[in-house]
């Protein structure tokens, strides 16, 4: 059996071999080879019925779409429950869905530790970030950064941060995409690239948030229902009996019991350690993620949303472990599903894939397979919108604008960055394709984490913040993740091929979040300007709205 | 919101109540379910094999799983906890706030 090639979280930790790369399983990436399979009607027919249906959704959007509000945050009209959904639409990716389980297929309990580590940011979004942002924001988290800092510094800082960190997560979601469908739908990998990148344009240029949320909505419906037929089905087998699902899969599995603790995936406290505050405060610097809080209507919405969106994610992490488990059962033993040497088809991350035609049949797998597809379409369309937010909303209308700026040319501009970023996007995923990209998500997480988190919550929460303290640290926090990825394993040893590590961790969070903390309170401390003391001043009225909404940007009326 | 609404805001014993209980329901929350994944992961770098230990005698299931189990819940617990105690006792001192000082 071998070790899923799709890059894992945890697992820069340890025993897992070197050729495989390390980084968040939301990290999305398929990587490695992968072969072309015959071309699956079924599933491309249900594919086009989704994407019907999304044009569908998008054209009716596209209507509502006249004002900024609208394309940035649909109006601020979705409710909690619609934008928990939406929310969860947007974190549940391709590779988490069939990166998890595949993991759970070979190593079993190390998937539930990945799965964990995914799930304990959103506490911790809703406790400390959610209602605040809700209340001081309008469209991009920038709003609140720089509330009461310089517009132009702290503005252009965090366009920054969100575009390096949509641009990582972008590059890597494409490859995966490409690779996935060649895998899933027989398609070559360009006009795979391209339909992805050509369909998330559409969507976003057209249907701004409210057509980008009702395909993050559906989706996740989609994949939950799909994820949920397959853990029943696999139940089923062992009547609803989980020790007699473990002792079968035991039984048949080549490393027996030791699939039921955890094998070795996290060996080095340091790593651990950082790895865990790289996904935990990651999560709360996604510019596409926070931007979904600002999709609804005050604070007690927001609040909802987490609560629904944790909900679904870790019911669907639930899913997939108990989805690993049916593949060892029903999948590994099947002749149907291995070839000659005696490996899945396709890889291990296409266990859950197996596993569809192995309980539901060709038409399942069909839509299992179409799933797959729409998942990926729902997340690149959420990132390409929060980068094209941060270049219109932040750069355009802020910086260069000033803040005083036509309505219609920056919604103008947001549509032209949407199609500048979405042919970026199809460039570098193509021009990516063999390359090693395994480092981006978790440098991205590692970013979110340094650079745009740091700001976000002193800002929200720290009076002696100042702009002079929050550009510095901010750099500081940037560079540092930047810098030590690429001394780090997994760009210095496995992509330059050096032959030690500069820097020895895998994970670089500890140390550059640390850093961005360290930076902004020494240069918000040395700050004696004058402007500084009036940012502090205006830090009360900031503190009262945070806490209150007086004042909040309002939804729209139609 | 102008300077004297502020004052009068900031000043106000509902705005103190509802920051003060805002703040420590936050963090209490924050600091469970942050402690609970930190020792979860500490306990995976150092003692892997604590995980490993049979759910019951002749068992294949772990203690290891409920544990997982239970911080997947518990991560959506605290979100229920916070929401319920937000939705009953802050909206309502938000709305008192404002009452209070228009």
């Amino acid at each position: 059996m071998r070790y899923p090639t799709f890059p894992c979280l945890l697992a820069g930790l340890a025993a897992v071999p070197s050729s495989l790369t390390t980084l968040p399983a939301m990290a999305d990436a398929i990587t490695g080879e992968v072969e072309r399979q015959p071309l699956n009607v079924a599933a491309i027919v249900m594919f086009l019925v989704f994407v019907a249906a999304t044009l569908w959704i998008t054209y009716w959007a596209a209507k509502r779409t006249k004002s900024a509000a609208q394309f940035y945050t649909a109006g601020g009209g979705i409710t909690g429950f619609q934008n928990g959904l939406a929310i969860a639409g947007d974190f549940m990716s391709a590779a988490s869905f069939l990166g998890i389980s595949g993991l759970v297929y070979v190593s079993g309990y190390d998937g539930l530790i990945y799965s964990i580590g995914f799930l304990v940011g959103w506490p911790v979004i809703l406790f400390i970030v959610a209602e605040r942002l809700r209340n001081l924001g309008k469209y991009t988290f920038a709003d609140v950064a720089s509330y009461r800092l310089g517009q132009t510094e702290i503005r252009s800082m965090a366009a920054c941060g969100s575009l390096a960190t949509v641009a990582l997560y972008l590059i890597a979601q494409m490859v995966g995409a490409g690779k996935l469908i060649e895998l899933l739908f027989g398609l070559p990998y360009e006009i795979a690239v391209v339909l992805v990148g050509a369909l998330m344009i559409i969507y976003v240029t057209f249907g701004g948030m409210t057509a980008t949320t009702w395909v993050q909505i559906i989706k996740a419906v989609l994949l939950l229902s799909g994820a949920s037929f397959m853990a029943l089905a696999v139940l089923y087998q062992t009547g609803f009996s989980f020790e007699a699902l473990f002792r079968e899969a035991a039984a048949i599995h080549p490393h027996g019991t030791a699939i039921m603790a955890p094998g070795g995936l996290v060996s080095d406290p340091v790593s651990a350690i950082s790895l865990g505050i790289a996904l935990m405060f990651g999560t709360a610097g996604l510019p596409h993620i926070l931007m979904r809080f600002f999709t609804v209507a005050d604070a007690k919405e927001a609040r909802k949303s987490v609560f629904y969106a944790t909900g679904f994610i870790g019911y669907f992490y639930i899913l997939t472990f108990i989805i690993g488990f049916g593949a060892i059962l029903l999948v590994s033993n099947n002749p149907a599903f291995l070839d000659t040497a005696g490996d899945l088809i396709g890889g291990t991350n296409m266990a859950a894939v197996h596993l569809a035609q192995a309980t539901g049949g060709s038409l399942f797998l069909g839509f299992i397979s179409a799933v797959a597809f729409a998942t990926i379409l729902a997340v690149v369309s959420g990132l390409t919108l929060a980068g094209a937010s941060a270049i219109s909303h932040d750069l355009y209308a802020s910086v260069f604008k000033g803040g005083v700026v036509d309505e219609f040319a920056e919604i103008r501009v947001s549509r032209l960055a949407t199609i500048g970023l979405g042919i970026v996007a199809i460039g570098l995923g193509i021009l990516f394709e063999k390359q090693n990209i395994a480092f981006m998500v978790g440098l991205a997480f590692a970013i979110a984490a340094s650079a745009n988190f740091p700001v976000l919550f002193l800002a929200m929460f720290w009076r002696g913040l100042t702009t002079q303290g929050a550009l510095i640290g901010g750099l500081v926090g940037l560079i540092t993740a930047v810098t030590l990825v690429v001394l780090g394993p997994t760009v210095w040893v496995a992509i330059l091929g050096f032959q030690e590590a500069i820097f020895p961790y895998k994970y670089p969070a500890l140390f550059s979040v640390t850093a961005a903390f360290l930076g902004i309170w020494v240069f918000s401390m040395l700050d004696r300007s004058a402007r500084s003391q009036a940012e502090k001043i205006a830090f009360e009225a900031q503190f009262v709205r945070s806490q209150t909404g007086i004042g909040i940007a309002t939804a729209t009326q139609h | 919101m102008d300077a004297q609404q502020l004052e009068r805001i900031r000043n106000n014993e509902s705005f103190r109540k509802l920051v003060a209980a805002r703040s420590r329901l936050g963090w209490q929350l924050a600091a469970v379910v942050i402690c609970l994944y930190f020792t979860f992961i500490l306990v995976i770098a150092f003692a892997p094999h604590l995980l490993g230990i049979p759910l019951f005698n002749g068992a294949v299931t772990t203690i290891g799983i409920p544990i997982g189990i239970f911080i997947i819940v518990i991560a959506f617990a605290t979100t229920g906890l916070y929401v319920g105690r937000a939705n009953s006792e802050f909206d309502g001192l938000v709305r008192k706030v404002l009452e209070e000082t228009e």
